[in-house]
This record gives C-alpha cells, structure tokens and sequence, in this order.
C-alpha cells in the first residue's frame, strides 16, 4: 500500500484529498449540525448533482466543454443553490426548514432530467454518486487545497462571530455581529466543501462525512473547542480507513467511508459512559 | 446634565394588524434603573425588541445613546438577557466559559481571537453570578436556573453602560433572587450602569428601581419611584386589568 502510494499518482491525489476533506467536512459540519440545519449539506450535495450531471450532458454535445472540469459546474449550481436557500428561508420565516426539500427536489429533479437527455453516464457518473479512489486528477487535488485554504482561513478569523451566531443568533444580533454576511459566507463556503468532497465520497454521502463525525464528537465532547478536535479526528480517521478498505477491496471509497464513520458513531454511543467515567475522575483529578 | 440613553418618541407598533404598542415615548437617562412592569401581552417584550433594533417600530422613532437606530454602531455598549435566554439548543456542545466568553464577541473585534485576558473577564462576570465554580461545565448540564445566571453573566461581561433584561430571575431561587437584585442594585449605584428591568415582581423591584414604567399597550405611568408609590393600589389595578395590591417593605417586614 505505502509503495503504491509512491508509485501511483491517482493514490497520492486520492489520499491527500481525502486527508484535507477528513478536516474541512466534519470543521464545517459541527457548524452545520449544532444549528440543527444537517439537511442544508444534503440539499446542497443533491444541487451538486445536477450540476455535475449538467456539465457532464454539456461535454458529451457540445465539443469544446468535453475538457470541462464537471467538479466547476457541479460547485457554481451549489453555491446558487445555497445562495437560494437563504433566500427562501427569508421568506418562509416560520418554516426556515422549509427551504431544504424545495431546493433538494429541485436539484434532483434537474439531476434526473440531464441524466436522462444523456441517456446515462456510466462510471463517470458513478463515480460522482458514490467516490472514487482513481479518478481524482492533480486538478481535483489542486481544487480541494485551494478550498481547504478558505475554509480554514474562514472559520479561524470567523470563529468567535460563527460561534456566537451558532449559540444565540438573537444575542449576536444585539450585540452587533454581522450575521447576514457571514451567514452568506457560510453557506457558500458549505458549497464549496461539498464541490470539493464529492469526488472522494461522492454526491450521496458527501452530507454523511460533514454530519456523523460531528454526532460522534458531541457525544463525546464538553467544549465547543473539543467537539471541533474530536470532528476533524473521527472524520480522519473514518477517511483513511474508508480510502485504505475500498483501494483493497476494489470499491467505491463513499460507502467505506461513510461505513467506517456509523461504526465508529456506534462505538462511540456504546462506550460513552465508561468514556466519560474516565474524563470525569481525570477531570476532577486536575481540578483539584 | 446627564446624558440620554434610550430614547422612544412616539413609537408604535404593530404585529399583523393587531396594534401591540401605541403612541410609546419613554426616556432612559445615565445611571438611571427603570423597573418595566405590567400584565402578560401588555408588550413588554415588543418593547424591549424595538429597543435593541431586533424589530423596527410601524411608526415613531427610537434612539440609543443620542444615535438613531439605524446608524447605532457602539452595540458594545447594551449587555441583554432575553426572556427566553435558555431556549437554545441543550445538546449544544459549549462550556459555560465559551458561552460567556461569546459576550465579548463585539469588543474583541472582527478577525481577533479571544485571549487570557477575555477569558479572565468571562471569569470575574461569573464570580458575580456566583458561577465560576462551573466554568467549564457543558452549559447543556446546567438546571435552568443556573443556566440563567450564566446568561447574565454573558451580559455582564463586556462592561456595559446599559443593561436591558427581560424577566431575567425566572427560574432563580429567591435566595438568589435577592442576590441578583443587590448585585444589579451595585452595578447601577458604584458602576453607574443603566439598567431597565422587565419584572413581574412588582414589590421588590421597585424598592430598587429609581423609575419605574407601568406599559399595557400604552405607557399608563411613567416617573420616578417615589411617584409611583404615591399612587394607590385602585389606580395601578386599572390599568393592569385585575387588582393588585402591591406590599410594600414595610408590610413584609411586619408579616415575618
Ligand atoms: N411574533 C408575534 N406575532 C404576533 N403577535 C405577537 C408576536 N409576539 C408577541 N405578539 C403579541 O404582542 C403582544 C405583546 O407581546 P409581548 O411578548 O410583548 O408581551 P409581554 O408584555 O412581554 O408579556 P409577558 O409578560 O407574557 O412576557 C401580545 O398580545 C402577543 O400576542
Ligand atoms: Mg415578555
């Protein structure tokens, strides 16, 4: 495996993607989940699809887009789709949760029609659904450093605002923080994880890698600070774990990945009482 | 002379038809503790929304220290405990001194990180609350009225001029009711913070208050303490819509 990475450029692409998206996904999800919005990422992977479903129709009919990157097309349709969804929970006030199916149906919808124009993709599009640890281009691979670079930035100058917004955001608003902007950020910097994460994990299980680190690590968790480390650790670990089964096995990394995340959930939630015996008398210990 | 706070001129203001507040003019001045008392639906809370600019009045405007509400920038300034500060989210994953420390978000800056000494401030409002011993509890653990007193901290803690709260002892003990009332009786007289106090706990707070507010859709009275007390029970059950018999301290000293 360790010589294989050395010697294959598609693995070196695919591991360190996957190493970046191990930390950008869960880093913004804890966002995402604390505000109960977890369906936001499922609304925005399913624009995706129709974005990448949209450019990849493109390539086959019209001759110059065939070069076309589809993770371009398959990004711009989720930040519009983002975008959108704070426009729309503007105005259903009292059913903000609303605007997350609208738009889910609506890029499903798109999705399913250029899929059927096209008369299916084959690999490629299957590729895009569920991950893929050989089709990762040092493109891709250049796309996701790019992105993680903007999230971390983002959320290491935003951290106080987004976690203030995140806790109370009728008590950030008095108090003066600029929630609409960095809301809007937010939101397109969500796209942006999910553009660069479905080539790894793919469209279908791109929400699962940003949500169910994030349940493990508050289970576990008693700061804000701790739910971020244990995030990024779990989500980590269930990559490299995912990425390491489906190059033996031969399959798509998505379904490793996002198997590997619900065992580890599942542990979590069967061990968290020994578990926090154990922080607990430690804890104490310190205190005193 | 002393300085206007909150100032409402003529402010009105309408929910879908139904008109809340009507024709509301009220002015807080520095150092001064408005107790805001009356029944349930009165629109205390409206008020208080209109206030801190999360509502915009129908008609009327509101200034917050000489500025007008939509070029008010100095938000630093106004420490808020809402009336359903504990709604939020129990599994959140935060400590008490995150929470806390989040009150400081303003005053530290945009693309500053907190440092020792924020927390440090977040420490010393929790002393004051008596809720320093649980720091680093997860705020999700805490009962409700402990939850509170860390919300009054998250208040306190970037040293306000003015403190609006909205029936901030609900769900507090009243030994530590009595506590909360002294400490805010020590911001206002030796800090010289303003405060204005939603309340339905109409007798005690109006020994502390120096003004006091009686709203039921419009203001019905509005002065000093001493005035307020002046007038009798038949009055204020007036405009409260049932009667009420206010004790006064000297009767609860005698029924002990
Ligand atoms: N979001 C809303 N939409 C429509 N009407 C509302 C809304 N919020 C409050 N109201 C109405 O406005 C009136 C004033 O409500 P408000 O919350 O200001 O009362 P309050 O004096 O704070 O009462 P309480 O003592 O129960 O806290 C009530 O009649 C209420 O029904
Ligand atoms: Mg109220």
């Amino acid at each position: 495996m360790i010589e294989a990475i050395f010697n294959y450029e598609f693995l070196q692409n695919a591991f360190l993607s996957g190493i970046i998206i191990g930390i950008i996904a869960p880093l913004l999800g804890l966002f995402i989940v604390v505000r109960r919005l977890a369906l936001i990422a499922d609304a925005l992977s399913h624009v995706a699809l129709a974005g990448i479903a949209g450019s990849l129709y493109l390539s086959q009919q019209v001759l110059f887009l065939s070069a076309l990157n589809p993770i371009y097309l398959g990004m711009a349709a989720a930040v519009g789709g983002s975008l959108l969804i704070e426009r729309l929970r503007g105005a259903y006030r009292h059913f903000e949760e609303l605007a997350i199916p609208i738009i889910l149906s609506a890029g499903i919808g798109v999705g399913a029609i250029f899929i059927s124009l096209a008369k299916g993709f084959g690999t490629d599009l299957v590729g895009y659904l569920f991950g893929s640890v050989s089709a990762v281009s040092r493109q891709d691979l250049g796309i996701v450093a790019f992105i993680a670079l903007c999230v971390i930035g983002f959320v290491y100058f935003f951290y106080k605002e987004l976690f203030a917004l995140s806790f109370d955001r009728e008590y950030a608003k008095v108090s003066g923080v600029q929630g609409k902007l960095i809301q809007t950020i937010f939101m397109i910097i969500v796209a942006l994880v999910i553009g660069a994460s479905m080539r790894i994990v793919g469209i279908l299980l791109v929400s699962s890698l940003m949500t169910l680190p994030v349940a493990a690590a508050i289970q576990l968790a008693k700061s804000f600070k701790g739910a971020m480390l244990y995030s990024i650790a779990i989500g980590e670990l269930s990559v490299l774990i995912g990425l390491v089964s489906a190059y033996y096995l031969d399959i798509a990394p998505g379904g490793t990945i996002v198997i590997t995340s619900v065992i580890i959930l599942l542990l979590v939630l069967l061990f968290k009482k020994t578990w926090q015996k154990m922080v607990r008398t430690k804890g104490e210990a310190d205190v005193v | 002379m002393k300085n206007t706070i909150i100032e409402c001129k003529d402010v009105s203001f309408t929910y879908d038809h139904t008109d809340v507040l009507e024709h509301i003019s009220l002015e807080v001045k520095e150092g001064e503790f408005w107790a805001l008392i009356g029944p349930n639906g009165s629109g205390k809370s409206t008020l208080i929304k209109l206030i801190l600019g999360l509502i915009k009045p129908s008609s009327g405007s509101i200034k917050l220290f000489g500025e007008e509400m939509s070029s008010f920038r100095q938000r630093e300034r106004i420490g808020y405990v809402s009336q359903k500060s504990n709604a939020f989210n129990s599994g959140f994953p935060a400590t008490v001194l995150e929470v806390v420390r989040s009150g400081l978000t303003r005053k530290t800056g945009l693309f500053k990180r907190f440092t020792k000494r924020d927390d440090q401030q977040a420490m010393e409002a929790l002393k004051i609350v008596k809720m320093d011993p649980y720091h680093s509890r997860p705020i999700g653990e805490l009962s409700g009225g402990q939850q509170q007193r860390v919300f009054i901290a998250r208040a306190l803690v970037g040293k306000p001029d003015l403190l609006i709260m909205d029936e901030p002892t609900v769900g507090i003990d009243q030994q530590n009711i009595a506590s909360f009332y002294s400490m805010l009786q020590t911001l206002n007289r030796e800090h010289g913070i303003a405060i204005l106090l939603v309340t339905h706990e109409i007798d005690i707070v109006t020994d502390l208050a120096s003004h006091v507010a009686c709203l039921n859709r419009t203001i019905h009275f509005h002065g000093v303490q001493s005035d307020y007390k002046k007038m009798d029970d038949i009055d204020i059950s007036n405009w409260y819509g049932h009667p009420v018999r206010r004790v006064h301290q000297s009767d609860r000293e005698a029924e002990r």
